[in-house]
């Protein structure tokens, strides 16, 4: 038995769910600290996603946010720029949607939604463009510029859970409810893949990026489809995993990955690692 | 021929995809920026922490962090809840509440990372939070003379500019009226906090609400 499938048995629990379970313990790592302060004294995080301050030195401020503010027509303050400065510095590092995998409360939703969806076998799904996040974001931006407020915070159900969360929920439920409901049933990984501005906004900002995810062992792949049913966003693996010539890069350069790091989980070939851009 | 036709449906589809855009998109703005102004119409009872650039400029400004809330040391301030009538996660305070304790180093000012708080208020005096008025004249126990009271005019932290208990005549009874100076005032609302009356009888206004002196003058 262990010959058929020597990969399977090899692989243990903690192999296959690694970087899911350390993605998990960062984004509730990150709101514990931001509840440190309310429910303890500890002031180590102050603020929210939109800003913060970290050990009373360093502030930092969502760049997004800080851009519809600047579109709005307010000259921001020298704090959030520098802020939002060193968060983009970050994300240019690690890879723009590390923000939606491993700080993004609301990613914890969607996954659940779509644990729930697989589980259920609900397989209807409603089709939305790749693209519309992006006009979703243009969108925004051009909201706030006409009417002088930062638009998106309106809605955004990302700040909505983490602000509710850190100063009072209110019926910041609904929009959270409404997103998992989305996702549960009217199209599959519809608001982080498909809909989200923020997202749309960090993929833009992870372009360029320097940790990348990569299938050195594609020559190992079995064709099984594990990571391609686990990817958030799939049509990213397609041009390392099985580029057209051998000589394609192996490494995923697409900004729409957003460096979870599941398929090497769920890889039992152990075809994936992170790397940087170059390999 | 052949490649004409294609250019043509091309274009067309082009077109299409252009107006399909533009359209949904358009239409999603619409309704996001209508409900953003609607949100940003702040009700009067709820006064926005000292410093607060006008109201129209604030929502975007302000990117509703919390940190004004945060270092703010009487927990005056609040983080609009979304549900509410205050824009979803801009602060406030209310007044009757928790009111203003007018700190003279001003740390919600220097919180805010965005300048949505200036940085031009320096001097706690020169706040302009609202204007207290005396709402409830035929409520308030000095004017009614149900009692010699003046709860307000003591707990104003700037009580003889802010406020004084002017000496009023009707026929041969005398009574003394809370009498606030709006160039003066900053809107903290500790008078409104500590008025006895069950419904308080002077109360925080925007000044833009308020009839009073020629307006604030800084």
């Amino acid at each position: 038995m262990s010959e058929t499938a020597p990969a399977a048995t090899e692989r243990g629990l903690w192999q296959r769910n690694k970087w899911l379970l350390l993605r998990r313990t960062t984004q509730f790592s990150i709101l514990f600290l931001f509840l440190l302060g309310p429910w303890f004294g500890i002031w180590w995080l102050k603020g929210n996603l939109a800003s913060s301050v970290v050990l009373d030195t360093i502030g930092l401020t969502d760049p997004f946010i800080l851009l519809q503010s600047l579109a709005s027509g307010h000259a921001a303050g020298q704090a959030a720029v520098f802020g939002a400065v060193i968060v983009l510095m970050f994300y240019l590092l690690v890879g723009g949607r590390v923000y939606c995998s491993w700080v993004c409360p609301i990613n914890v939703v969607t996954d659940a939604a779509n644990w729930l969806r697989n589980r259920l076998k609900l397989n209807l799904s409603w089709q939305l463009k790749k693209s519309t996040r992006l006009w979703i974001m243009v969108m925004a931006l051009a909201t706030s510029a006409i009417t002088g407020a930062i638009a998106w915070e309106a809605v955004n159900p990302i700040t909505m859970l983490q602000r509710g969360l850190v100063f009072g929920m209110g019926l910041a439920w609904v929009i959270v409810l409404a997103v998992f409901l989305f996702d549960l049933v009217v199209t599959r990984r519809g608001w982080c893949s498909h809909l989200c501005p923020v997202g749309a906004f960090y993929g833009l900002v992870g372009k360029r990026s320097l940790v990348r995810m990569n299938a050195p062992e594609r020559t190992a792949c079995t064709d099984c489809g594990d990571c391609f049913r686990v990817c958030p966003e799939p049509h990213v693996i397609i041009p390392a995993l099985k580029p057209e010539k051998d000589t394609d890069t192996s490494v995923i350069l697409d900004s729409d990955c957003t460096n979870c790091g599941r398929c090497i989980d769920v890889c039992d070939e152990e075809v994936f690692r992170f790397s940087t851009r170059f390999g | 021929m052949k490649s004409n036709m294609s250019d043509r449906l091309n274009r067309r589809q082009f077109i299409g995809q252009c107006a399909h855009t533009v359209g949904s998109m358009s239409i999603l703005g619409l309704l996001l920026g209508t409900y953003t102004r609607q949100s940003a119409s702040t009700p009067a009872r709820a006064i926005r922490p000292p410093g607060a650039i006008a109201e129209e400029d604030f929502t975007g400004a302000c990117v509703r962090c919390g940190l004004c809330v945060r270092d703010c040391p009487y927990d005056t301030l609040k983080l609009a809840e979304f549900g509410s009538d205050v824009a979803t996660g801009t602060p406030y305070f209310i007044a009757r509440d928790i009111p203003c304790e007018m700190c003279e180093d001003i740390p919600c000012v220097a919180a805010c990372p965005t300048d949505a708080l200036s940085k031009d208020l320096t001097d706690i005096r020169d706040a302009d939070m609202g204007v207290a008025v005396l709402t409830g004249p035929d409520t308030c126990y000095s004017v009614t003379g149900v009692a010699h009271c003046r709860a307000c005019y003591v707990a104003c932290p700037i009580r003889d500019e802010a406020i004084t208990m002017e000496q009023k005549r009707v026929g041969n009874r005398i009574y003394f009226e809370p009498t606030v100076h709006a160039q003066h005032c900053t809107g903290c609302g500790k008078c409104e906090q500590g008025c006895v009356t069950e419904e308080a009888s002077i109360k925080v206004l925007p000044r833009h609400l308020a009839k009073h002196d020629a307006g604030r003058i800084a």
